[in-house]
């Protein structure tokens, strides 16, 4: 299996029934793809759709239906359509059940760096810093490591996203929770030791007992 | 009651210099014919206050291509390398805001609030420079308003009084800049008799809108 759809799939298994959800662009929006059909979900568009539904067939797109990404998008009977103060507002209050957002890097204390690298990409934090500092839990969806060097590290070294804990890291190799004592080792991706996690991770990591496998 | 004018007029409204609110998300819900029209006319030295700056050829973009801008606030610019590449060459002063705070402080210019409390940015290089207000035990950034003197607004439809309606995901940033400009142009798809939009569907009242543009040409 790809390390992508291991993420989105494991991190699919996160999600609760009836809940407000907000997927970032790319690896974090695959995750609709695996959520049981019998889970009913609402999903939020920061750019002002509450019950975001799958792309349109061909010919069938309207100009004034997409996504945070610009993409065509269609909105699941119950939808609503909102502006971006009550999107934000959504988001800020409390209301956002849970947000899934790619990550750059994370740190022992669970915090998360994923907007911009000083000199060499500026895009713009765009909602990530209202959405990792409002959501009610944040879950960070990236691969383990960038060129083989580790993302999740000691101390974030890139311009943090928020001064708030994530609540669960998931990668191809692992699921780390941020507590207040540091990153607990929960779970091992498919075909991985401990030793490879720990070698892949500058951050510590504690292990507690048997480590059991993602179940995917 | 209010005439509707041609997009050309309009952008004679605007003189260089100004700053601007504009509506859109990557170019969904932004006055298209208003943005080709001060293209057109050749405006200067704009600061233009919007979500992002879309992408080149698109909405926001075509004003970044025609050196129209030499300052930008917004949430993302990252869909527009032009823009990254003029904020690198020194062209575009570019003050990114997360767009949750940046749509507050443009409604605390339209509603009356010195500013907004917000959690959003603490502990991030968006506090640098910012008070740190402490209420109840819980610290915010204070984030001042933004007001400007123009705001261009897409709408899906008017009416002659000047109210709007507004469309699906083309809604973002338009209702509540329509109430931060000095002086409030509305672009909409079509325009319609008075009373045919119901009271309780109108998002932005009349009275806020200052100039409407007239209906979008047949076929375009």
């Amino acid at each position: 299996m790809e390390a992508k759809e291991i993420i989105a799939r494991r991190v699919a298994q996160e999600i609760e029934p009836d809940s407000l959800v907000n997927l970032g662009i790319g690896l974090p929006s695959m995750v609709a793809n695996y959520l049981p059909k019998e889970v009913n979900v609402f999903f939020q568009a920061e750019n002002g759709v509450i019950g975001l539904g799958s792309r349109p067939p061909e010919g069938m797109e309207d100009p004034d239906l997409t996504d945070a990404g610009g993409g065509f998008v269609t909105a699941v009977p119950g939808a609503a359509s909102i502006d971006s103060a009550m999107s934000f507002g959504l988001i800020r209050g409390g209301h956002l059940d849970m947000t899934v957002l790619g990550g750059l890097q994370v740190d022992e204390r669970g915090y998360l760096a994923n907007w911009m690298v000083p000199g060499k990409m500026v895009p713009g934090m765009g909602g990530a810093m209202d959405l990792v500092a409002g959501a009610k839990h944040v879950i960070v969806a990236m691969v383990h490591t960038a060129k083989g060097k580790p993302k999740i590290l000691h101390e974030c070294t890139l311009p943090l996203t928020a001064q708030r804990r994530v609540s669960l890291i998931v990668t191809e190799m692992a699921v780390i929770e941020p507590t207040e004592d540091g990153l607990v080792l929960k779970e091992m991706g498919p075909d991985v030791t401990i030793d490879d996690i720990i070698s892949s991770t500058e951050a510590s990591l504690i292990v507690r007992g048997d480590v059991p496998k993602m179940r995917l | 009651m209010k005439q509707a004018i041609k997009a050309a007029r309009a952008a004679e409204l605007i003189p260089d210099g100004s700053t601007l609110l504009i509506g859109g998300f990557m170019g969904v819900g932004s006055p298209h014919r208003l943005i080709d029209a001060i293209v057109a006319r050749g405006t200067k030295d704009l600061t233009v206050v919007a979500n992002d700056t879309a992408m080149p050829g698109r909405g926001i973009g075509k004003l970044v291509t025609a050196g129209a801008i030499s300052r930008v606030v917004a949430s993302h610019i990252g869909l527009n390398p032009e823009t990254q590449q003029k904020m690198i060459s020194g062209e575009i002063d570019v003050d990114l805001v997360p767009q949750g705070t940046l749509v507050e402080r443009i409604r605390a210019a339209g509603v009356g609030l010195g500013g907004i409390l917000t959690p959003t940015g603490l502990g991030t290089m968006v506090e640098e420079g910012k008070q740190i207000i402490t209420v109840k035990g819980q610290d915010f950034l204070l984030e001042e308003p933004i007001h400007a003197d123009f705001a261009l607004i897409a709408a899906h439809q008017a009416d002659y009084v000047g109210n709007l309606e507004y469309s699906l995901t083309a809604h973002n940033f338009n209702p509540i800049m329509a109430l931060a400009g000095e002086t409030v142009i509305a672009e909409p798809q079509t325009i319609v008799p008075v009373g045919v939009i119901s009271p309780d569907s109108v998002k932005t009242p009349g009275i806020l809108v200052d100039h409407l543009l007239e209906r979008q040409p047949d076929g375009s």
